[in-house]
């Protein structure tokens, strides 16, 4: 990945000088962006790389971009919802999970997303096995809805990061 | 009415929005049984509140000055990575310093791992 984007970050600076216009402008430089693009994913299509293409990552990157906020959104208001009720009965608890995510960017990507996930909060995370214990705001509502949404979290992960 | 305005109006009514939330959170951080819980509101709520302004500061200063701040951004960007490390970590130096959950705290799977020789035998069963 960081060789394709270098080469297409090259191909972009080469177009800037060959453009040879007199001040260097933004505008010059998207489009050698543009045609390098196009550059790599020819080289890209006869297997020069050996990976992925570089912006279904970035494509990737920009969909769990959007997951966070979502989450954070629908999260929100969960919890201003429980703050509002005058009832405040609450069953919290801690409960274990256990990744199949292997690097430290992955664990604390997923961290993240789960602190930001409706109803819950990693508490610790145990470093050799890659087990989170996750406290829950009310574990019989949010339990089942986490553990689903923990699935779908960790395949949004590794689609960037794989 | 010109599109000034209504992006005017739109970054304003953001920054409203924002600052109900946070008054929102502070009431649950006030109403929630214990820490753990508490934690919840001053994660989510509150960065969801400060995320919110801080959008509508951008967007009325884009259409109040037609000024793209960059420092506004990075601010959001800032805040996304640090809130929840800062709600995980008031919660594991809680857990670890002792502090009690509520009573109606149903299942703990963290306590045979962390201290376990303070688990009473019927817990341990309790808890697979």
């Amino acid at each position: 990945m960081p060789a394709q984007f270098l080469l297409n970050l090259c191909i972009a600076v080469l177009w800037v000088f060959l453009a040879d216009e007199e001040h260097i402008s933004a505008s010059v430089f998207v489009t050698g962006f543009l045609v390098g693009i196009v550059v790599v994913f020819i080289m890209h299509r006869y297997r020069f790389f050996g990976e992925k293409f570089y912006i279904l990552r970035v494509y990737a990157a920009i969909k769990l971009i959007l997951l966070y906020i979502y989450e954070l959104i629908v999260s929100g208001i969960i919890v201003m919802k429980h703050i509002l009720s005058p009832k405040g009965e609450l069953n919290p608890g801690i409960f274990k999970y256990k990744t199949n995510l292997k690097s430290d960017w992955e664990v604390s990507l997923l961290a993240m997303l789960l602190t930001f996930s409706p109803g819950s909060v990693v508490m610790e995370i145990d470093p050799e096995t890659n087990e989170f214990y996750v406290h829950a705001m009310d574990i019989k509502k949010y339990k089942e809805n986490l553990l689903q949404f923990l699935v779908k979290f960790e395949k949004a992960i590794t689609e960037v990061t794989r | 009415m010109n599109l000034n305005v209504i992006g005017e109006f739109g970054g304003a009514f953001l920054i409203f929005i924002g600052s109900i939330m946070s008054v929102i959170s502070a009431i649950g951080i006030i109403r929630f049984p214990d820490v753990y819980t508490r934690a919840h509101a001053a994660t989510k709520t509150a960065a969801l509140a400060a995320l919110l302004t801080l959008v509508g500061t951008l967007i009325y200063f884009v259409f109040h000055d037609s000024f793209f701040s960059v420092r506004l951004l990075l601010a959001i960007v800032f805040l996304f990575i640090t809130a929840p490390v800062s709600g995980h970590l008031i919660l594991r130096s809680a857990y670890r310093s002792k502090v009690k959950m509520t009573e109606t705290t149903v299942e703990d799977e963290l306590k045979p791992v962390l201290f376990p020789d303070e688990v009473i035998p019927d817990e341990v069963n309790k808890t697979p």
